[in-house]
């Protein structure tokens, strides 16, 4: 059993689907089961809300790992968010490796609402792996600049 | 068309490499020099033409010609010369067949139309009308994707049916495709495309070659036919259509070299039908021989092959609206003589 | 529509040489409904060329904006106001798109973000076919509505040729047989027939090899000089 209370300063983004994910982690709380504090959740309506952008966002603002946590295939609230998203972070693997980053610091599993105990080891599983993969070398590389939409011009909507 | 060796012996005394021998040009037929083929006299006297293919080499010695030349002398009426085949680039159909005319022997240049625009295929015939040559076999030529220069521009100017017409044109009106006549009036090409039976969509095969004919080509020849019924059912349909009491249709066989070459076609050349037959009688013709022995094995493949050659002929020949063969040894060209004499087709018709 | 796909992030972040200060310029348009050029794809290339070049120790500014289409004057030029603040342009518009912006704005150095491929539309989510080669003389009354010219690997107008199986091109399993189309969908129209007719060679002068195309009308123009 990992040592869940070692408190590193890595950070790991969870979305979590708010009808599957988000009630597993709820219900591994009401458990009374303790998973890494490094694993920040953040709910979602759905993971097929999870666009790529959002995942770089979060790489590109300090996180060490970023996990989409949804529904199994097939119980979707929204019938495919989830099939979606898989293929999303599939995507998002190929670009961290072109950026120049581990491609296994993003991951997205798929559990039910009922799976507490399978909560609590996707996010020990993911935790050990950003520990050994180390802090992400964009916290070390120098200043980082973000960049921003360009005011006074038109857009077709407002940006991500 | 009688061979004249002595001509033939100056052209060999030539150094290797040097251009054009103009005394070859004794060498030439009276009759192709100004006139027409004798291809066309052949298929007009109604004789069962045999035509046969050679390939030009991937360099510029004339010697590679000059060696094949000797096997297909007095075998067959007259010599397909293919034009980069396969999109792999030879040496020019029409510059080798300059030099079959000049060892008196009569080629059927093959043209493209994945490599030249009209204006470079007329040139190139122009040309070719002046060096002797008098048939013309008009393709619309393999995908360049194909063969060793991929990354070239696929030209496709006209299609094959079109270059059928243009060329035809050329003869018949004494124009050049724009319009314009041809000065000293038309080159007396004789026009043949190719047909094939196998190809899809099936239906439509008669009615595309039934659309050659009516754009000009007064030959066809098909492609390899390993598939007699298919190629009968075909015929039938022709032949219901009129069509060859207009055209002469030369049916393609090809002896086969071993059982994989039997199972590339049948399962890897698009366009291209072989009946499990074939494919059965090459595997047993090495049944017995144990895959060590490589020449005992390439030596009963080559037995059979030839064999089941001379067999194709015979049926085909029974098929009506069939008028002739066009033999395709590829890479092979000695198992030319052996096919056509097995086929009872030697001596080859000589007109006076 | 016109159809893109984007450039490798390799080749983008070597055009990008000493430039400090990028701007990456989506479009509205073709390329945002073919996912190659529009919000979410600007937004995606700016963030990973930050991240890559961040890594390489540089301190890059990558910022983003998006018009409504890159291939007219009015649209792109509220973006000048701007320009001064940059290095680059990355522009993620069709080839059209790149070059208005050169044009517009010589003064700064425009590079493409993405490969444009033809026109065409998609045949399923995911999935863009090419259709149209813009040859300029359209004969789509005489094939039932499928080109040859941008269909047929050889362009033929008399097909199909030998190499069409099962109604596959020789090229590629994943290329139909235009001809086939076209057979099936004449004969479904019981207009067969037609295709027995041998069609001329085309009159190439109407499409690229007649040189650079331009159109002009002058119902839809006002007088010289008049409000530019």
């Amino acid at each position: 059993m990992s040592d869940t209370q070692q408190n590193s300063d890595l950070k790991i983004v969870a979305f979590c689907c708010q009808y599957c994910a988000y009630k597993a982690a709820d219900l591994a709380g009401s458990l009374r089961l303790q998973y890494p504090p490094e694993f920040r959740i953040i709910q979602v309506p759905c993971t097929g809300r999870i666009d790529t952008v959002e995942v770089l966002h979060a790489f590109e603002e300090g996180a060490d790992g970023v996990v989409t946590l949804g529904c199994m295939p097939g119980d979707c609230h929204f019938l495919e968010g989830n099939l979606r998203a898989r293929r999303r972070v599939e995507r998002v693997k190929k670009l961290l490796a072109e950026v120049g980053l581990e491609a296994e610091r993003v991951e997205m599993y798929n559990l039910s609402s009922a799976m507490g105990d399978k909560f609590v080891q996707y996010a020990t599983e993911m935790t050990e792996r950003i520990r050994k993969l180390g802090p992400s070398p964009l916290r070390h590389s120098g200043k980082h600049v973000a960049g921003t939409p360009v005011a006074g011009v038109s857009q077709m909507r407002e940006s991500l | 068309m009688a061979a004249h060796a002595g001509s033939f012996a100056k052209i060999s005394n030539c150094p290797k490499g040097i251009g054009i021998n103009a005394r070859g040009w004794e060498a030439v037929s009276a009759m192709a020099q100004n006139g027409y083929s004798n291809l066309e006299h052949l298929i007009q006297d109604r004789q069962f033409v045999v035509t046969g293919e050679l390939g030009p080499p991937k360099g510029w010695l004339r010697s590679e010609i000059e060696k094949k030349v000797e096997l297909v002398r007095g075998v067959v009426d007259a010599v397909n010369i293919t034009d980069n085949q396969t999109a792999i680039v030879r040496m020019s159909s029409i510059a080798a067949g300059r030099m079959l005319v000049e060892a008196g022997l009569e080629p059927i240049i093959q043209i493209t139309c994945r490599d030249r625009n009209r204006l470079g295929m007329q040139s190139d015939l122009l040309g070719a009308a002046a060096l002797g040559m008098r048939n013309v076999l008009c393709l619309t030529g393999d995908h360049q994707s194909f063969g060793n220069h991929p990354t070239a521009k696929n030209v496709c100017d006209l299609d094959g049916i079109q270059l059928v017409e243009m060329v035809s044109h050329m003869r018949t009106e004494g124009v050049f495709q724009c319009g314009e006549a041809i000065d000293g009036g038309g080159p007396p090409f004789l026009v043949g495309a190719a047909a094939n039976p196998f190809g899809d969509p099936f239906e439509f095969r008669p009615y595309r070659l039934a659309k050659k004919v009516a754009a000009g080509a007064r030959f066809i020849q098909t492609q390899l036919v390993y598939d007699i019924p298919r190629f009968r059912k075909f015929m039938e349909q022709v032949v219901a259509m009129g069509l060859h009491e207009k055209v002469a249709i030369l049916a393609g066989v090809g002896p086969l070299k071993s059982s994989g070459m039997a199972r590339y076609m049948r399962d890897k050349v698009p366009g291209m039908i072989v009946d499990d037959y074939y494919v059965n009688e090459m595997e047993k013709a090495v049944a017995n021989i144990p895959k060590e022995e490589k020449v005992a094995r390439n030596e009963a493949w080559k037995k059979r092959g030839i064999e089941l050659c001379i067999e194709q002929i015979g049926e085909i020949r029974q098929i009506p609206g069939v008028a002739g063969v066009h033999i395709m040894a590829i890479e092979w060209e000695s198992a030319l003589r052996p096919i056509v004499e097995g086929a009872g087709l030697l001596p080859r018709p000589t007109l006076n | 529509m016109i159809v893109a796909e984007q450039k490798p992030l390799a080749e983008i972040k070597s055009m990008l040489g000493e430039a400090k200060r990028v701007l990456v310029v989506g479009c509205g348009t073709c390329v945002t409904v073919c996912f190659a050029g529009g919000t979410k794809e600007v937004a995606e290339l700016a963030s990973t060329l930050r991240m890559s070049t961040q890594l390489d120790s540089k301190e890059t500014v990558v910022d983003e904006v998006v018009v409504q289409r890159q291939c007219e004057w009015e649209y792109i030029d509220p973006l000048l106001a701007t320009l001064d603040q940059y290095d680059l342009v990355v522009s993620l518009g069709c080839g059209v798109g790149v070059q208005t912006l050169a044009e517009r704005f010589p003064k700064i150095r425009v590079v493409p973000g993405l490969n444009t491929k033809f026109m065409g539309l998609p045949t399923k989510p995911g999935v863009w076919e090419e259709r149209c080669q813009a040859c300029g003389n359209c004969m789509l009354d005489r094939t039932g509505g499928v080109c040859p010219i941008s269909r047929c690997s050889k362009q033929l107008l008399n097909g199909p040729c030998g190499g069409s199986q099962d109604g596959k091109c020789e090229i590629s399993e994943d290329v139909p047989c235009a001809w086939q189309l076209i057979w099936e969908r004449m004969t479904s129209l019981g207009r067969e027939q037609e295709l027995l007719k041998v069609q001329p060679p085309k009159d190439w002068t109407t499409s690229r090899d007649g040189g650079p195309r331009r159109i002009v009308r002058e119902d839809l123009q006002l007088p010289e000089g008049y409000r530019d």
